[in-house]
């Protein structure tokens, strides 16, 4: 199962996710980073992550991604 | 809130979009933006070719030339008209309304009502509810509806939040009674406390325009916008559309007692393909049903996005026979609203090129 920081680096090539625990505050991903991060996430684990759940909160971190790709039944 | 309607009808549908049109790929380097990420955005958001007016053309121009063309080719006559709703949020003046604008350069009869209406991307379905009200008047026969916009001319070249969606466009709807018109259902609610969401700052008499409010500004994401141009916050709209949308549109086909995989289209305002595919994922709606590629092709025209969807996807469809469908708009206000109404037969349902200026 492809690791969620390979997803990101692919996003933003630029950063290295693994040592930040804010991605936006520390300007990693932008709102549109997270809409082109949420359509990369679906087609790769085969979800659709519900539109109400994009939100900052949910892209925060690494942990905080792996928790949301975990409520649709994506073991990783 | 919940409105029904009796004994209605759309009876024709012409969309007018300007004949120049962008491409993305082209545009993208004016964002101080890498082309790699905005290839991966193109894709997701579904931009690509969209049109837009050419400078000095407004609303009022689109209207008279579509509305011109339907008298030109007997589809419409000038004495049928009762009444001229004009639903913009770029009209061409303060005052007066577009409405008369139009009327005027029309040379249409004195003894009709025309009123604007500022409405966005909500403006179509709350366009039609103010129609077919006004056709339960006995001297209310007929009904013209326009939704136009040029809000790329308030949109921002360096703003990769808004610039690359952002369509033109004019969308004429013919409405009439119709004595075996099945009932049509519609619900709107608004909330004016997130008013700012989607916002032309300056301009008005809170904040009149100014050599400073022309002033391009570094608003963050490497974006760059004047006061002058249109702000909407993205995040806050998108989930605006995913929270409120889906009940609203439950609590529709509930009250008509129509049940979900009865309806054949579910046709919404055309933000982007990505917001579309969501919202019909969250109400388990086959992406086919919801059509999502006017952005793709055109451009967000406001209020003209819902008619332009029907005049691009549907039209062979509604002309020959009917669908049952599903109107959503959704957007500035804020305001939301639907309508269950069963569309066709059309005598008319097409789209317009409003031509370039000669040079």
């Amino acid at each position: 199962m492809k690791a969620i920081a390979d997803i990101l680096k692919e996003i933003r090539p630029e950063f290295d996710f693994t040592t930040s625990n804010d991605f936006m505050a520390d300007g990693m991903l932008d709102s549109f980073d997270m809409v082109t991060l949420v359509s990369t996430l679906d087609k790769t684990y085969g979800i659709s992550i519900e539109g109400t759940q994009i939100v900052p909160e949910n892209f925060q971190n690494l942990q905080t991604i792996e928790a949301l790709v975990r409520k649709y039944g994506v073991q990783l | 809130m919940n409105f029904t309607y009796h004994n209605k009808r759309i009876s024709g549908i012409l969309t007018v979009v300007p004949a120049q049109e962008r491409a993305f790929v082209e545009e993208m380097r004016n964002f101080n933006f890498p082309e790699a990420r905005s290839l991966k955005l193109k894709e997701v958001m579904g931009y690509d070719k969209r049109r837009m007016v050419e400078s000095g053309v407004c609303v009022s121009d689109l209207a008279v030339f579509g509305l011109q063309s339907l008298f030109d080719r007997g589809l419409l006559k000038k004495d049928e008209i009762d009444a001229l709703l004009m639903v913009t949020v770029s009209p061409d003046y303060f005052t007066p309304p577009t409405s008369n604008i139009v009327q005027g350069r029309l040379g249409l009869k004195q003894d009709m009502l025309c009123l604007d209406i500022n409405q966005a991307c909500a403006g179509f379905v709350i366009g039609l509810m103010e129609a077919f009200m006004l056709l339960e008047q006995e001297s209310v026969k007929k009904v013209v509806l326009i939704n136009a916009d040029v809000v790329s001319r308030k949109a921002s070249p360096k703003d990769r939040n808004i610039y690359p969606l952002i369509g033109d466009a004019a969308a004429i709807t013919i409405l009439e009674r119709d004595p075996n018109g099945s009932t049509i259902y519609a619900n709107l609610k608004m909330d004016g406390s997130r008013a700012d969401a989607l916002k032309i700052p300056a301009g008005g008499c809170r904040l009149p325009s100014s050599p400073e409010t022309a002033v391009m500004e570094d608003v963050g994401d490497n974006n760059l916008r004047a006061k002058d141009h249109l702000y909407m916050d993205g995040t806050a709209i998108f989930n605006f559309v995913q929270l409120e949308v889906p009940p609203m549109i439950e609590s529709l086909l509930k009250t008509a007692g129509v049940p979900i995989e009865s309806v054949d289209y579910f046709l919404c305002h055309q933000p982007n393909r990505f917001m579309l595919q969501k919202l019909a994922d969250k109400m388990k709606v086959p992406h086919a049903k919801m059509p999502n590629n006017v952005v793709q092709h055109f451009g967000n025209s406001s209020g003209a996005t819902i008619p332009t969807a029907i005049t691009f996807n549907l039209a062979e469809q509604v002309k020959k026979g009917h669908v049952q469908a599903c109107l959503a708009g959704f957007g500035g206000g804020l305001a939301w609203a639907s309508m269950l109404v069963r569309l066709g037969e059309l005598s008319f349902c097409e789209m317009l090129d409003y031509p370039n200026a000669q040079k």
